[in-house]
């Protein structure tokens, strides 16, 4: 493991537009490399917008597609984290998100907690993932994660049992929520992420989109945590930007020493109970 | 503290962000909008003309011959404050050409033919300009179905719709309309003293209580009566919402084939953009 220099890039994807949204992801990505940075990470279907509905299938690239294979090459200079929609070859969709390294496709995480309800509509429209891994890249242990995921405690919580040392969420939050000080969703999201770093003792990189789909504006605020639970780096609400930031071993080092809660968590424990839970509730 | 009060600032700067992004984005400058003289339309124009810039805006003020006087000195008045471009065209000589063939009609129908009077002169100008029609309507007249279906409703883009007649008032201090605009008593203006709160029969800030009570918090009646909230009132609006959902609707399409517009074609409608 070392220290590096990742980049949250929160852009404003086109609706539906592929092509277009490529271009907007090669151009930050070339940004991200002139800054020297190690990694760039988009948001939660970057390639393709939101509110897709009906244009899931149009949208949707396989993982051999030309789009995939331009993102890999360019891997080779920075590694890359994006999320698109995915179509299997037995046309399979899923709300995905990939990471590539070193001119290949390092890791694929398939979004396993779809939001129906309010004004999300997902599962209508797409497939259940059906797991957490955590996985080796040049920077570590890394989880991934897409947005209503982290919603769920369970998901970080395997995989930084899993070995993560740095969760990354992919995300398109809508911005709702405006009777207090700070934008509800907002308020709302870094607490999850801080309380995740902490009890985790693990990195916490989020990347939330901007720009406005049908009257929902996207509100960025993307941000980087430290393994203590503290916000070091923070993209502005609201607007388009690359946001730098410097993750050093160091730190994760002094939390995981001064806070050894991973080490004193009881896989075992776990385990029996929720096996026991599950017994007691299945029929 | 009451859930209806807004952080103003942070709605601003969302609104704001709204009108550039939906505007520029279909590929226009510019907006339009109908300016009565009242606190929504003028909310909406100093929002538009702070997204876009106001040479970018064009006001229309439609005064019909019992208009008062007062709402054309006020749309006026916030068309300078703004600094929108401004014009009058006055609708009496359609309206009254078209009753003239039915002198018996009442106060409701004069009213919506008005209303879709100046939707035909905001849509042609739309044409003209280039410029998207900005809807006026809040968050209380349309649960409340307080307009007139493709009069006042009609529109491309509404910034207020979702915020209630008491936020829009708490918004207009923090966008500086102007003073009178925002403490003169709201009125739909089709006939000589008329007020809303009069024709409705309760206040904003009443019927603001209880719908974001009843909508936003999905209270049950149960626990609006805990509130202290008359049943016969929760009746009445509960009935007005359910009543005027039709306004809020696209026209019902008989299904046929195995595809239905808004049924089962299903696209955002920045679809491409």
């Amino acid at each position: 493991m070392s220290d590096f220099i990742a980049v949250m890039a929160q852009i404003k994807p086109k609706l539906g537009c592929v092509s277009d949204n490529l271009s907007l992801i090669e151009q930050s990505i070339r940004q991200a490399v002139a800054d020297k940075a190690d990694l760039v990470i988009f948001p939660e279907l970057a390639l393709t917008g939101y509110f897709l509905k009906d244009l899931v299938p149009e949208a949707a690239l396989s993982l051999d597609s030309p789009v995939m294979t331009t993102l890999k090459k360019l891997s080779l200079e920075i590694a890359v984290v994006v999320g698109f929609v995915e179509v299997t070859p037995d046309y399979q969709f899923y709300n995905s998100a990939a990471w590539f390294e070193d001119g290949q496709l390092k890791h694929l995480h398939r979004k396993v907690y779809l939001p129906t309800y309010g004004l999300f509509d997902e599962q209508r429209y797409l497939g259940r993932g059906d797991r957490f891994r955590a996985f080796d890249t040049k920077f570590g242990r890394v989880g991934l994660l897409i947005c209503e995921d982290m919603w769920h405690l369970s998901a970080p919580y395997l995989l930084a049992m899993d070995g993560a040392v740095t969760l990354v969420c992919l995300s398109s939050s809508p911005g709702r929520g405006v009777e207090g000080e700070g934008l509800g969703s907002a308020v709302a999201w870094r607490n999850l992420t801080t309380a995740a770093a902490r009890f985790l003792t693990c990195r916490v990189l989020y990347v939330n989109r901007v720009g406005y789909e049908d009257g929902v504006a996207f509100w960025g605020g993307s941000h980087a945590v430290d393994p203590s639970g503290t916000i070091v780096a923070e993209a502005p609400e609201f607007e388009e930007s690359l946001t730098l930031v410097q993750l050093r071993d160091a730190g994760l080092r002094r939390e995981r020493i001064s806070s050894p809660l991973l080490r004193d968590e009881s896989l075992c424990v776990t385990l029996r109970e929720l096996s026991r839970i599950d017994r007691e509730r299945s029929c | 503290m009451s859930g209806l009060h807004i952080n103003a600032p942070l709605v601003r700067r969302i609104l704001t962000g709204f009108l550039r992004d939906e505007i520029l984005k279909v590929g226009a400058r510019k907006a339009v909008l109908g300016l009565s003289g009242g606190i929504d339309s003028a909310i909406v124009c100093h929002l538009a003309a702070e997204a876009l810039g106001p040479e970018n805006v064009h006001a229309i003020c439609m005064p019909y011959k019992s208009s008062n006087p007062e709402s054309e000195v006020h749309a006026r008045l916030v068309a300078q404050a703004s600094g929108v471009n401004f014009t009058v065209i006055p609708i009496t000589p359609m309206v009254d050409a078209y009753f003239e063939q039915f002198p018996d009609a009442d106060n409701m129908r004069r009213g919506n033919k008005m209303a879709r009077e100046r939707m035909t002169i905001l849509f042609d100008h739309s044409a003209l300009l280039g410029a998207l029609v900005l809807g006026t309507s809040n968050k209380t007249e349309l649960l409340l179905g307080y307009g007139t279906l493709y009069g006042d409703m009609a529109s491309a883009l509404n910034p207020i719709g979702d915020l209630y007649k008491t936020q829009v008032w708490q918004l207009s201090e923090e966008v500086e309309v102007p003073r009178p605009v925002i403490e003169k008593k709201p009125s739909a203006d089709l006939w000589a003293g008329q007020t809303d709160e009069e024709e409705l029969g309760f206040t904003y800030r009443e019927v603001d209580e209880l719908l974001y009570r009843m909508v936003d918090q999905r209270a049950t009646p149960d626990e609006l009566a805990g509130d202290g909230f008359a049943s016969a009132f929760v009746s009445k609006i509960y009935g007005k919402v359910q009543n005027s959902h039709f306004k809020r609707r696209l026209p019902v399409i008989a299904k046929v084939s195995n595809r239905t517009i808004d049924r089962d074609f299903r696209y955002s409608r920045d679809w491409g953009k």
